[in-house]
């Protein structure tokens, strides 16, 4: 298993990243059917909501609300989850995340069981874990799945999705030695469920994520689907909640907006079928020893970007995933992260300060499918040029002006800046084009960075006379006759001719 | 009225045929048409690619050209697009106060060619002849930015002889955007092969749309396939008449 942290190091290119996969055709078989399906169930329970837009508005306010006020929700946040009984600790990165962990998980087991989580994904916590001799045990289906077959995940909500039933049954019959497990869902579940009851009844730590931070009560939110998160909440002795510190949301009642914007976005669900808060401890109910770690990790570097801060403000319900043509084709592991998709495309680079994942923010067709989609109405395509911008100006200073793609931006500048040039150009590229036009009429192969173009198709050459050519070249009359008697037929002339 | 033309440097120089037609259908309804020869780009190639202070004297140069005009037409969503979403922002950030209310006074007089005829001059009959199966792509830009919704469709389906066969997934991205289909030229022609599943689908002789950008996509790899359909940009058909067709027949 190649370890998260390790694989966060490694350089990322998009465009080579996917290659492959574009040739796995079960992956991309398995990632259209399954986004195919959770935005039809989006599509039908969002239709039933006659006031959607004006939800999405107002979760878009809490969340930016959320951030321009972080630091005192944060602190609020931190004295009423104190005062309820729980124990808050603030990391700086991944590795004082897990440094924290790993001195709280210890205990006589050796395991632990774990409710999916985006964020110790984020840090590598199982590899971390494994390292220190402890077993992290993940109780969620799919994570459960992701974590047999040493895989990992593709998508936020369905970690996964790239897999199909008959591929998971291989998996369980060897992980499980299960040699006459059938492969219908309930085959499937049931597998899963003996194997996982042990583990709930057996364990006494608990790791979870959040969905949500709520700072007026100090509580923490959940919403999952299968119950293996009630049972992590409830059954250990002590309970560890990791969470970045975007998660935070400033009341008990903002909760009344984001439990329905999320799992209609999510999962197609009107609910999640279980909605936990739990704050504090309680004796004689539940965990009696609850943490919750505060993670940074770069986030407020994030939020120190005007124009892209509103990265924060996701809620992970991976809309913009199943939406995104790109992601559709890729998959999530083309993005080298553990957030792939549009909101992975803008927020890895942001997280590794732009020095890692510079062409993620080019992995788009700028379509604008994930902003139409997103919950809390996250500019994705805006957000993604802003970072081009900053690809662009973070290249190092020597090679910025001699980058072959800003020789080319800044030629095309000066040829836009002049009517002569840019009609000298047309002129030259008339010319210039003769030696690649096929039998066809048509360009069907060309040199260098051009021939990406003609992989897949053809290009009709440059006419022999551009419009403003045909303009210029029309008689004044039948442009002064066109304007005094409507409505009348254009001449024959208006013709182009073709070659 | 006096309309000025923007006709997009890509129009200008790959598909002057949209141009005419636009003049044409433009002309045909008692309009006079402005071409500004000092026109050329409006920045979004720049923009979009990460070379914002590059594309701020094209922004410029758009606004000095067509300040005065009573109402411009291009016939591209995608440029529109451009110039809705962006214009101000760039504007803005280059801090020169009389460009951002140059901008801002220009932008409500800027319309795609299908908006200019239905939403500024209510009209959705042309008058245009087009015996063929046509089949419409929903563009990105056209739909999400512009929010054209059925605008175009309304237009095409005032056409004489023309018969209008619906796309499934006429909204899927058909995976051009800009240099994206350079920089991921895999991932772009990926996603055009599972567009051209559906365009093909709908067996029609053409394929059109509001952007050109798209047909030259879609229209680049049903030539590399020898299919039988070919793309029109919109213009060219709502610009066709029994007399003069205005389709590039010797093209094929």
């Amino acid at each position: 298993m190649t370890p998260t942290s390790e694989r966060e190091h490694q350089p990322l290119d998009f465009p080579s990243a996917a290659l492959p996969l574009l040739h796995d055709a079960q992956m991309r078989g398995n990632v259209r059917h399954a986004t195919g399906v959770i935005q039809g169930k989006r599509f039908r329970v969002v239709g039933e909501m006659p006031d959607w837009q004006l939800l999405r508005e107002a979760g878009r306010q809490i969340r930016a609300h959320s951030l321009d006020y972080l630091d005192f929700y944060l602190e609020q946040f931190e004295q009423r989850c104190t005062a309820a009984g729980g124990h808050v600790h603030w990391a700086r990165d991944a590795a004082e995340a897990n440094r924290i962990v790993l001195q709280l998980a210890q205990n006589p087991t050796g395991r632990v069981i774990k409710i999916k989580s985006m964020t110790t994904e984020e840090t590598g916590l199982n590899h971390a874990l494994e390292a220190a001799g402890i077993q992290p045990i993940e109780t969620d289906l799919a994570e459960l799945i992701v974590q047999l077959g040493h895989d990992k995940p593709s998508h936020i909500v369905v970690p996964a999705l790239h897999k199909n039933r008959h591929q998971v049954r291989e998996l369980f019959v060897r992980a499980m030695n299960l040699p006459h497990l059938g492969d219908r869902p309930e085959d499937l579940a049931e597998a899963a469920r003996v194997y996982l009851r042990q583990q709930f009844l057996s364990t006494p730590v608990a790791i979870s994520g959040a969905n949500f931070l709520i700072a007026e009560t100090g509580g923490v939110c959940i919403v999952e689907s299968e119950g293996n998160g009630r049972m992590c909440l409830t059954l250990p002795r002590k309970l560890i909640s990791v969470a970045g510190i975007d998660k935070i949301i400033p009341r008990f009642r903002d909760l009344e907006v984001m439990l329905q914007l999320l799992p209609r976005s999510a999962t197609g669900e009107r609910m999640n079928p279980y909605n936990s808060v739990w704050t504090g401890v309680h004796p004689g109910d539940g965990p009696q020893e609850f943490h919750v770690v505060l993670l940074d990790n770069r986030r407020t570097e994030v939020l120190r970007d005007p124009e892209a801060r509103e990265t924060l403000h996701c809620i992970r319900c991976g809309a913009c995933q199943n939406a995104c043509p790109v992601y559709r084709q890729t998959g999530g592991h083309a993005y080298g992260s553990v957030y792939a998709g549009p909101i992975g495309a803008i927020l890895t680079p942001q997280l590794a300060l732009m020095k890692r994942g510079q062409s993620l923010p080019y992995a788009s067709t700028l379509c604008g499918a994930c902003y139409e989609v997103c919950p809390v109405k996250i500019n994705i395509p805006e957000v993604l040029i802003h970072l081009r911008g900053r690809v662009v100006t973070g290249r190092p200073r020597s090679l910025r002006a001699l980058h072959p793609e800003a020789i080319i931006m800044r030629s095309m500048q000066w040829m836009f800046l002049s009517e002569t040039r840019f009609r000298l150009a047309q002129q030259f590229g008339r010319i210039a084009q003769r030696p690649w036009i096929r039998r066809s009429g048509w360009i069907e192969r060309l040199p260098s960075i051009l021939g990406g173009w003609t992989r897949t198709r053809d290009l009709r050459p440059l006419p022999p006379q551009s419009f403003r050519e045909w303009f210029q070249a029309r008689p004044r009359s039948a442009i002064e006759s066109a304007s005094k008697s409507p409505p009348q037929v254009s001449p024959e002339s208006s013709e182009v001719p073709h070659g | 009225m006096r309309i000025a033309l923007f006709v997009t440097c890509y129009n200008d120089t790959l598909f002057p045929e949209v141009g005419i037609a636009v003049v044409r259908v433009l002309e045909r309804l008692g309009h006079t048409i402005d071409f500004p020869y000092a026109q050329t780009c409006c920045g979004q190639m720049h923009y979009n690619t990460g070379y914002l202070p590059e594309a701020l004297p094209l922004v410029r140069r758009f606004v000095d050209i067509f300040r005065d005009s009573e109402v411009v037409c291009v016939p591209s969503s995608s440029c529109v697009g451009m110039m809705r979403e962006h214009y101000e922002k760039i504007a803005l950030a280059s801090g020169d106060k009389t460009l951002q209310s140059d901008v801002s006074a220009l932008l409500p007089r800027v319309y795609e060619f299908t908006e200019l005829l239905v939403h500024r001059l209510g009209i959705e009959d042309v008058g245009a002849v087009y015996p063929h199966r046509v089949t419409y792509h929903a563009s990105c830009h056209s739909l999400r930015n512009l929010h054209l919704g059925d605008v175009p469709i309304r237009l095409l389906r005032n056409v004489r002889d023309l018969e209008l066969i619906p796309m499934e997934a006429t909204d899927l991205c058909c995976g051009f955007g800009g240099t994206f289909s350079i920089k991921n030229a895999d991932v772009s022609g990926a996603m055009l092969e599972e567009k051209l599943q559906y365009v093909q689908k709908t067996q029609a002789e053409v394929c059109t749309a509001c952007d050109n950008s798209c047909l030259m996509h879609i229209g680049g790899a049903l030539h590399r396939q020898r299919a039988k359909m070919r793309t029109e940009h919109i213009a060219t058909i709502l610009g066709s008449d029994s007399i003069s067709p205005a389709t590039r027949k010797d093209a094929y």
